[in-house]
Parts: structure tokens; sequence; C-alpha cells
């Protein structure tokens, strides 16, 4: 195996997480809901899925308790912003800050446990195609998934009667629900799904990218994932390329310090929020096409008038 | 209810004593109607008589405190928006229930029974479209639609459900003339096919030629049921409004002194892919003038009144002149220093801060223009409350401003009066220019006609005075001095005498007729 296919291999590791995290944040933001806690849900769902796995043997398990702890935070997050009609911002930094607290607390005993990583699958004749088969079809279930959300996503908004409504929610839902589709509900799965997919990276931390548990140890990726939600201006396909972008530059550090090369690993950690800097202001410039992909009612509480 | 000599089951729709609390406050207090198959019926109403709430709860929007809902015969309770549109009922809102992010299909299709494809949906309105006289495109987003053709796909959606009763809020008020008689053709057809038609406005001369029948409705109770073929436009209005209201006078305007007001070639490329760019726009007013500038809204208004007020200055000086000094570049401030007032469109947020109170948002828009008056302790520029506090006294007595305090917040006035205030709150300087962009939108009847005399009355000791409207009949009352926007473009300037109804609704359009050269044009 060439350096250069270890490297991708590394960028692919490095990336999947944000994708993920990413496109549930995605669809979370399509309806209208901005859920600051992508942080927090992600470090509950690498602590759930080490200790299930730890506790049973199984990864697959640790997967399936990785997901159901991010929906079951954003849960939290839901009933908060969506019954109780808090405001987003403040409970989403508040979930954040909770989710790293009670990750760390479960997860103490689990401290420096060498855990088991989630083994490959293999796929019998791609597997065999030069340099592409040993990277894109020797990789574990969480990377395939990452792909099949994204497609499944884009899908979904752009295709399915489903997606369409819930676009509608994200663009105006006292419209929406003038229509009489129901506001609170859509927001209600759309958070769900966020958080589910925030698990599912967080899973991915503790089962493939360090197979153990260490506290805080998403180490930003959910801010990350939030930028990239913005950078790929709510367009699932871009979220896979600002992914694979922003997980190069991460990697890039490590690269950059083992060789030597004199770039401040600061600059190079900072580089994904440059990035988004430089986009949100490209976007802002054509503001036509930022009104036809932007939630127009992101971050705005839905009280119906009843 | 039923009516005196018919039978219950006639009606398509019977309403009887249908109320709807908002707190403590009756929004519709036991209203009664009823509604036959196959006719045009009118709700009347001042804006806040009822008429959007009643109708809300018809369309299963909003849930009624008390009273029954009868459709054909079967007393049922309209849970949602989708089980009034199984019952049969369709809606086109006043303000358009439409995402603009979203193409017309997508639009259409959100209401639609989920089993239809995308393509036959688009398929089946552009032919609904177009048998009914209102073409559509239905891959067209509707951010890039004008609010002609939005209206027309609210009104393609309800149709597609195939409705016995179709409910229309206000819906000429964002129309051009001839864009409403073709709505009422269209509606002519719907009749004709046996549908009903609750139509709802309180522009009496439509009423009087569309509709079979008409219930009209004051402070949320019915204060009358008419055929309004038979009824004179007062009777109809003492209905509405409940007495009779002040008739404008605008004698004695004739007077014509220097220019006051200048644009000279005005163009500005627009900020945001809704608004409208201006287009070399010339004008003049002079002292005692009062010119009016019609227009279909969403054609440029706003962006004329930002580059008038300097809210968004303009890149040359020599575009705007105020008492013949150029202003182009100068912000707001310094134009209200040379004696210039301004009143924005949107009352709330714009021209007033709900949460504050009168004499908070009196200071807002003058703490530079009366500096002297308002302000004391020299750089720190201390509010002198008392003073402040004594001018909006002055201005709500002049203008009659009913509160419900000494000092209110401005979110807790209605519409009228605080229009009426903020009118007010540029009048008390007896400004040389005063521009004001739909001065009574959504105001009631009273005050809105305290509002068009007092800027009759400013022109008249004097002053230059610019109004941006949407309502023809104002603009007939008040105007010396017609011109039309359209897309950013200004027609000529008539004389109000020399302009019909028809003529305006033609430069509407943007159909100018004959084309006249700059010297002619602005020469008067």
């Amino acid at each position: 195996m060439g350096i250069f296919e270890a490297i991708l291999l590394t960028v692919i590791t490095a990336a999947t997480p944000l994708v993920l995290a990413a496109i549930g944040e995605l669809v979370t933001e399509r309806s209208g809901v901005l859920n600051l806690g992508v942080e927090g849900m992600m470090v509950m769902g690498a602590a759930c899925a080490f200790i299930a796995t730890q506790q049973t043997g199984s990864p697959y398990v640790g997967i399936l308790a990785g997901i159901a702890s991010g929906a079951l935070f954003s849960l939290l997050f839901g009933f908060l912003t969506l019954t109780l009609v808090t405001n987003q911002v403040a409970t989403g930094l508040a979930l954040t800050i909770l989710g790293l607290g009670v990750s760390g607390m479960i997860g103490e005993a689990y401290v420096g446990q060498s855990g088991i990583k989630l083994p490959q699958i293999v796929f019998p004749v791609l597997s065999d195609i030069p340099f592409l088969g040993a990277i894109l079809f020797r990789q574990d279930l969480i990377f395939y998934l990452s792909i099949a959300l994204v497609a499944g996503v884009h899908w979904f908004l752009f295709r399915s009667r489903a997606g369409l409504k819930l676009r509608a929610v994200g663009d105006s839902h006292s419209s929406a629900h003038a229509l009489g589709v129901n506001v609170i509900r859509t927001r209600y799965l759309a958070v769900m799904f966020g958080g589910a997919c925030a698990g599912l990276a967080g899973a991915q931390l503790s089962l493939v990218y360090t197979p153990q548990w260490a506290e805080n140890m998403s180490a930003g990726r959910g801010w990350i994932a939030l930028a990239l939600v913005v950078f790929a201006s709510w367009r699932p396909w871009r979220i896979v390329a600002g992914g694979y972008l922003f997980g190069a530059v991460s990697i890039s550090q490590l690269y950059a310090q083992a060789f030597g090369i004199g770039i401040p690993s600061q600059f190079l950690s900072a580089l994904p929020y440059l990035a988004t800097i430089v986009v949100l202001i490209l976007i802002s410039h054509n503001r036509r096409t930022t009104l036809i992909n932007t939630p127009a009612a992101l971050g705005k509480s839905f009280v119906p008038d009843r | 209810m039923p009516v005196e000599g018919e039978p219950a089951n006639s009606s398509l729709l019977t309403v009887g004593q249908l109320t709807k609390l908002f707190g403590t406050f009756a929004a519709c207090d036991g209203i009664n109607l009823d509604i036959r198959p196959g006719e045009i019926h009118a709700l009347l109403g001042e804006n806040g008589a009822g008429k959007s709430t009643l109708v809300k709860m018809l369309f299963g929007v909003l849930a009624p405190s008390s009273g029954e809902i009868v459709w054909q015969g079967q007393p049922v309770r309209i849970a949602s928006p989708s089980a009034a549109r199984k019952l049969g009922i369709g809606m086109v809102f006043q303000h358009f229930s439409l995402f603009e992010a979203l193409t017309v299909a997508e639009n259409i299709a959100l209401s639609m029974d989920p089993g239809v494809s995308l393509s036959k949906i688009a398929k089946e309105a552009s032919d609904l479209s177009h048998a009914y006289g209102l073409p559509l495109d239905p891959h067209a987003h509707v951010a890039d639609l004008s609010v002609g053709e939005r209206q027309r796909i609210e009104i393609v959606r309800a149709l597609l459900q195939n409705p016995k009763l179709i409910i229309l809020d206000e819906p000429t008020s964002v129309l051009t003339p001839q864009e409403a008689d073709r709505l009422f053709e269209t509606l002519n057809k719907l009749k004709a096919e046996g549908r009903s038609v609750l139509y709802i406005s309180h522009r009496l001369e439509e009423v009087q030629r569309i509709c079979d029948r008409a219930t009209v409705l004051r402070h949320g109770k019915v204060t009358g049921a008419c055929d309004p073929r038979k009824e004179t436009p007062s009777s109809l209005a003492r209905m509405m409004v409940g007495s009779d209201v002040a008739h404008v006078s605008a004698e004695g305007t004739s007077a014509k002194g220097a220019v006051k007001l200048e644009a000279n070639h005005l163009s500005a490329s627009a900020r945001t892919p809704f608004a409208v760019s201006l287009k070399n726009i010339c004008l003049k007013v002079h002292a005692g003038e009062v010119l009016a500038i019609a227009g279909v809204a969403g054609n440029g208004q706003g962006e004329l009144f930002d580059a008038l007020s300097g809210e968004y200055p303009v890149a040359s000086d020599d575009v705007i002149r105020i008492s013949d000094k150029p202003v182009g570049t100068r912000g707001i401030n310094a134009r209200r220093l040379m004696g210039a007032g301004f009143v924005p469109e949107e009352r709330h947020g714009h021209a007033a801060v709900s949460a504050l109170s009168l004499s908070d948002n009196l200071i807002l828009a003058r703490s530079q223009s009366d500096r002297r008056a308002f302000l004391g302790g020299g750089f720190l520029g201390l509010i002198r409350q008392d003073a402040v506090k004594m001018a909006a006294k002055r201005i709500s007595a002049a203008m009659d401003v009913r509160k419900s305090g000494e000092n209110p917040p401005a979110g807790s006035l209605s519409g009228g009066n605080l229009q009426k205030f903020i009118v007010g709150r540029e009048l008390d300087r007896q400004p040389t220019v005063l521009v004001v962009n739909q001065p009574t939108w959504g105001v009631d009847a009273g005050a809105a006609s305290r509002i068009r005399q007092a800027l009759v009355d400013l022109a008249k000791s004097g002053s230059a005075v610019l109004v941006i409207s949407q309502d023809l009949d104002e603009i007939f009352e008040v105007a010396t001095e017609i011109a039309v926007i359209s897309e950013g473009k200004l027609s000529d300037i008539y004389p109000a005498s020399e302009l019909s109804r028809e003529k305006i609704g033609l430069l509407m359009g943007g159909m100018y007729g004959k084309t006249e050269t700059a010297e002619t044009t602005h020469a008067h």
C-alpha cells in the first residue's frame, strides 16, 4: 500500500464523522431548526457506543447505542425548543455543554480501556479494483452508511413529498401550517434525525477513528460539522465535498508535523472555519441562490395561534 | 341561522353565533352568515372588523371559541385546513401562503393528495390556469414571480381541489384594475359552474359590481346583510364604519411655488434579488403640490422611498435635490435637517419600534432634527423627557390619536391610531417636503380620511408633498399631480384632473400610450 493510499484512507476516516453529523444537521436546519448541540450529541454518541460495545462485545450493538443516544439527546432539545419554545441558540449551546459533561461522567470508568474496532466489510469483486478498491470497498459499515445517507437525504429532500413538506416548513412555518402541514411534528422528526446522525458520527469516533473512550473526544468536530452545513449552502452532495476537504485539512496537520513542514498546526485547525467564512462571503454576494437554498425560517420558533 | 322564507338546507354553508375570543377581546362576536350555492357573497368590513378571523375559522386555521358551522346541512367541526379542503372549501389568502424558495408546482403539490406525481400536478396546474384565463409556468420559482402571478398560484391551487366554496381574502388589493377585471371574469366563470365564492373586501365598487349578496361586519359583529346592488356606496359605508366618513377636501391646493423636491435621472440597482431597480426617474414636486405616485405593490415604490429619504443614499449628490440643494449622498438625518419629513410604509419595525413608548418613538425620529428642543446636557445628549412627552401629547391631540394610556407602547395602538401618530410626528415639524409611502395602508376609514386631510392641508400651507400609494381612491382624493411607477420606471406626471382610472391602469401595466420627450414631460 502506497503512502498516497494510506493518506487517503486516513482522510476518509477523518471526514466520515464530519459528513455524518453535517448531513443530519442539514436536515434539521432545512426544517427551520438550528441545533447548535451537535458537539454534545456527538460526544454522547461516542460514549454510549463505546460503553455498549464494551458491555456486549459487539460494535454493531455499539452503533445502535450511539444512534439511539444521539436521537434521545436531541429529543430533549426538541422538547425544549419546539414544545416549550425556548431559544434555539441558547438551548443548543446548553445541550453541547450538558453532553460533554454527561458523557465524561458515564464514561469515566472506561477511560483507558482498549476497545473493539469495527470490522471492515470487504466487497468481493469490487475490492480487487486497483487503488480504488482498497479505498472505497474495504471500509467499515459506518463509511458505507455515510454515503448512503447523503444519497438518501438528497432523494428525500428533492424527490419525495415528505421532503417537500420539510423544506416548506423550513421556508415559512406559518404558511406550511396554513396548508395543514404539522410543523411541530415535522421539526421533531428532523431534529431527531439530526441527533441520530450526530450519534452515529460519535460512534465512528469511538469505534473506528480511535477505538477507545476519552473525555471530550469529539474535539470540536461538531462545530466543524455546523460550519460544514453553511459551507455546503444546505445542499447534501456539497456536504461530502466539504467534509472531505475539511477532513483532509485536519489530517494535513498530522502530516505537516510528521514531515516537519513549518505550518503552525493552529493555522491548519482554523482553516475549516476560515473556509466557511470565505464561503459565507461568497454566497451572500449572490443573494438569489442564497434565498433559494437557505431555510428562511431557520432559528425561528413556531407557535400556532389557535 | 336560516334566512327568512328559505329552508336551511338550501344553504351551502351556514354559520351560527360564531365567536372567537383572543383573551377577553372578541374578534368575532356571534356572527351569523349563510352562503347559497352558486352565489358570490361579499363579506364587507373595515380592517380589524373580524373578516379575516371569521374566514380563518371557516378554513380551519383558527378554532372557534363557540358557535356552529353547518356545511350542506350537516354541523361540522373544521379542525384543520386539510379538513376544510376535504369538505370542499378552498381559500386564497390575502398574504399569500406561498414558499418563495419552491417552484409553482411544488407549492401546489404541498396542498394536494400525496399520491399525485409532481409532473402530473405541473401539467394539471398549467392546463387549469389556462382554462380559467390565469396562465402560469409551473416550473418557475415563486421568488421570481410578480404579486399578480403569485395570486394566480393560490387561485389555481384552490381550484385544483374542485371546491364548492372558494374564499378570497382582499384579492384585488394587489392587482392592477386590468388584472382585477380578469379576476372578476374568472369568478363569474366559477359562479356559472355552480360554485360559491365568499369575497372579502372593503372596496365598495367591486362588491357592487360582482357580488350577489353582502354581509357587513363591524367590530366583530354583523351590522347588515343586503343586496349590494340595491344599496348606495354611502349606505354600505355607513354599515361598515358606523358613521358617515368625513369627505377629504382638496379645494384650494392649486397654487404652485418653487420646486422643493426633485429627482434627476435617479437610477439605483436592486439591493436584493426580489427588489426592483429604479430606472432613470425624474420628478419635481413644487410647494403647494401633492404629487401622488400610483402603482401596484412591488414596482419600486419602496426603493424610490429609500432613495428619496436617504435611507439608502445614491451615488451622486445632484440626483436628488431638496429645496434646491443637492442631497443625493446625504443620509436621512441630513435631509431632515433641511426641513424634509419621511413616513415609511411599514408601521411596525420601520416607522416605529413596537415595544417602545410613543415619546421614545418620537425622540428616535427627531433626535437630530429637533436636537435643541429635545436634548440637553451639551454633548452628552441627555433626553429632555418632559419636552418629548409634551410634544407626543401635542401630536396625539392634533391628530386625534386614541390610546390606552398617557404614553403607551407603540405596539398597543391600533394600526390607524399608530399611523396617525407617525404622520403627526412629521407634520408637527411643519416640514417643507414630506414623502409618505402608503400613508393609509390597512388603516380604518376614519383615520384614513384624517390622515389624507392632513396631507392636503400641509400642501395648502405651502409644503411639497409626495404620496406613494396603491389606493386609487386615496390618490384621487389628495393628489394635484399623478404619476405611475411600473417596474422601477416612472411615467410622465399628469395633472390629477386629466387622468382617469382606466388611464392609470394602463400606465400601471407599463403601457405608456404615447411617448413624450423629457422636456415636455417635466414642464409644468
